[in-house]
């Protein structure tokens, strides 16, 4: 079961891997901005099924912390980060 | 009893990987960020709770379960806040959505509530007052 929990953990680990391609595509930052938040689901996801694999609970706890980080991160991007590029309106002025 | 429990959380999880793989093709084929915010903040977050049901019908302490319970609406919260965040800001920046002309350049995005840029550039330039 814990071979089934470990395999199940690396197939996500990989859909992150695949979500990073769309770092690299873009074209709007915020499409960047989106894999961070597929990181920060899928993450939780694998750090609960490796705590359960490994017996291990301070992974719960690390996972709670990815949760409120993918929050805070997206919040200070929008607010902070949010760089012009290709796809968006050019500033005014 | 106890194997049936098992075989039903290893199908749960099963599932909750599978809309994962969902959310990532999602993330990947779909033609603007608008479409891909619902891939993965809905998509995901299934597949997430369908992982943490299946952790939670495994044998265990009940204080665990519950915490799992906790980070999944935690997560849940998270997604709606930031799915919101991110498709107002793009709306908000000019981000072209499929199938839609780009907003012209001296539009207003909805919810700017900037009133009286609208009243100063179509109004007449005459001293009406102030409303």
């Amino acid at each position: 079961m814990n071979d089934f929990l470990l395999g199940v953990a690396a197939f996500l680990v990989l859909n992150v891997a695949a979500g990073l391609v769309r770092v690299a595509r873009g074209p709007s930052p915020a499409d960047r901005m989106l894999a961070a938040q597929l990181f920060g689901t899928a993450g939780v996801a694998i750090l609960l099924l490796l705590a359960e694999a490994t017996g291990e609970p301070a992974l719960r706890d690390t996972a709670l912390v990815f949760v409120l980080l993918a929050v805070v991160l997206s919040v200070a991007f929008v607010k902070r980060g949010w760089v012009r590029g290709p796809g968006t309106r050019p500033e005014k002025e | 009893m106890a194997p049936i429990l098992g075989v039903i959380s290893a199908l749960l999880i099963l599932m909750g990987a599978a809309f994962f793989l969902a959310g990532t093709v999602g993330l990947l084929r779909f033609p603007d960020v608008y479409c891909r915010l619902h891939a993965l903040t809905k998509a995901d977050n299934l597949g997430l709770g369908l992982v943490a049901l299946g952790l939670i019908l495994r044998p265990g302490e009940v204080a665990t379960r519950v915490q799992i319970v906790l980070i999944w609406l935690l997560a849940l919260a998270a997604a709606a806040t930031v799915c919101h965040i991110l498709a107002r800001t793009s709306l908000r920046e000019g981000v072209a959505a499929f199938g839609v002309d780009a907003p012209p350049a001296d539009a207003v995005p909805v919810g700017a509530g900037d009133r009286d840029k609208i009243v100063g550039s179509s109004g007449p330039s005459g001293d009406r007052g102030t409303h």
